[in-house]
């Protein structure tokens, strides 16, 4: 147990930082993700055919492809592609990006294709009549998407807004292979550092555990707060 | 780009022969899990559920290392015969994916059961089949055939899951892509050429399942 202890003698601290780090990768991931999703939901419902085969694209191909491919792409590909964008501007040094903001905006592309789904479906889901209806009392364009289709859409997302979550923040243990220090970075350095992969690893799945039945709780009661009037 | 593709190809059919392996495994844990799951005694039906909230719980990762780097740390498996087993990283990647599909397998069979009618266990029990021919002949048929869409869905999963091997030194083809990477330091070439190879792995399964659905679907 004294492995676990705060301070220099134990890598307490050094995991509690770890777990935030992982908090913040996947609520970063989970916010890039909505931009995406907020972007290609309306291409994928797009009655244009040309931007729908776009929207089809993007989630074919994220949700074909491993998580790893995508963020490997993203970290050796992103490197070059700035060195490249550099040198012309006539910069010739290595440039390393952040692998944060790498590893979220990975994890935010692979969550964004999952949240399109989630919200076609949604959207897909409300009823006709509520279109009907907002028409019929005259409701402008976006005043309809924003008071009557955006709320219900939400409404309607959350159950699977929360398992989309779940693989996000599952997810983010990959983003480790780029060196980030989150959980898992953190244990396979303590773990490599003390001989004891065993333990430590024993202790980032319970970490997992613990943040997934934390976030399911929270989820449950938000979807009980949001289902109040029905 | 062509120079890469057979290396890219052997890694290909490393990563299906993974693929197979665990989901073949996965089935069986699946199964077995699922009934376990609906067992009406409470410490049997909690060690599933159990079993079935770690493995989904946790990243593919954390098993795949506790497995690896794990177990090995563990006296007595390393001086028993199992060590032959797990000081190998296929065999390691293999227990690892073969549980983490085997929790998610038994989730959709056990809702599968849960859904089959009613009407359909009375209607053999009026006919004066048998509990355990109800079982097997009915139940588990119906169970498998419900499931069909949702296990589709999850051996995509774990085929983008295998790709985690790579991290424990096996040559897949996420691994060969990565060799590919480091050899040229042409991360498009590498990653994209195996994202293709991917992506068409990914439509094969999918239409052999979507063809299986259509064949022996069950409606309801």
């Amino acid at each position: 147990m004294e492995l676990l202890s705060f301070g220099d003698t134990g890598w307490g601290d050094e995991l509690f930082f770890a777990t935030l780090m992982t908090i913040a990768v996947s609520i970063g991931a989970m916010a890039i993700g909505f931009l995406f999703a907020l972007i290609f939901t309306p291409l994928k419902l797009s009655k244009n055919k040309t931007l729908n085969i776009i929207g089809n694209c993007y989630t074919t191909i994220i949700r074909g492809v491993p998580e790893l491919l995508v963020i490997y792409l993203l970290f050796f590909g992103g490197t070059g592609a700035a060195m490249y964008v550099a040198s012309i501007f006539g910069y010739d040094g290595y440039i390393e990006i952040n692998a944060f903001i790498t590893g979220a905006l990975a994890i935010g592309i692979i969550s964004g294709a999952y949240s399109t789904e989630v919200f076609r479906g949604a959207i897909l889901s409300i009823d006709k009549g509520q279109f009907e209806a907002s028409k019929v009392l005259g409701l402008k364009k976006n005043i309809q998407f924003y008071k009557v289709i955006l709320p219900q859409m939400l409404r309607l997302s959350i159950p699977n807004l929360s398992n989309v979550w779940q693989i996000t923040l599952k997810d983010t243990s990959l983003i480790s292979v780029t060196g980030l220090v989150e959980i898992m970075r953190q244990s396979y350095i303590a773990a490599g550092s003390t001989r004891d992969p065993l333990f430590f690893y024993s202790v980032a799945a319970v970490l997992y555990l613990i943040l997934t039945f934390l976030s399911m709780k929270i989820i449950n009661k938000l979807e009980v707060r949001y289902n109040k009037g029905f | 780009m062509i120079s890469i593709f057979p290396s890219l190809l052997n890694g290909a059919f490393i990563t299906l022969k993974l693929l197979v392996s665990s989901m073949f495994f996965g089935l069986l844990i699946g199964l077995l899990f699922a009934i376990l799951r609906i067992n009406k005694n409470p410490i049997i039906n909690k060690f599933a559920y159990g079993y079935s909230y770690f493995f989904r719980g946790t990243p593919l990762l954390v098993q795949l290392y506790l497995i690896y780097y794990g177990l090995a740390n563990i006296e007595f498996l390393r001086n028993s015969f199992l060590w032959v087993i797990i000081r190998e990283p296929y065999w390691c990647a293999i227990i690892a994916f073969s549980l983490n599909t085997g929790a998610y397998t038994s989730e959709i069979l056990r809702s599968a059961f849960q859904t089959i009618k009613e009407g359909y266990i009375e209607a053999a029990q009026s006919l004066g089949v048998t509990k355990k021919i109800t079982f097997y002949k009915i139940q588990i048929p119906i169970a498998i055939k419900q499931s069909l869409p949702a296990y589709g869905n999850e051996i995509i999963l774990m085929l983008k899951g295998t790709s985690l091997a790579s991290v424990i030194t096996i040559m897949d083809l996420m691994g060969e892509a990565r060799k590919v990477n480091v050899l040229t330091f042409k991360p498009f070439e590498a990653f994209i050429t195996a994202g293709i190879i991917y992506l068409f792995l990914t439509f094969i399964i999918h239409n052999i399942v979507k063809y299986l659905e259509k064949k022996y679907g069950f409606q309801t």
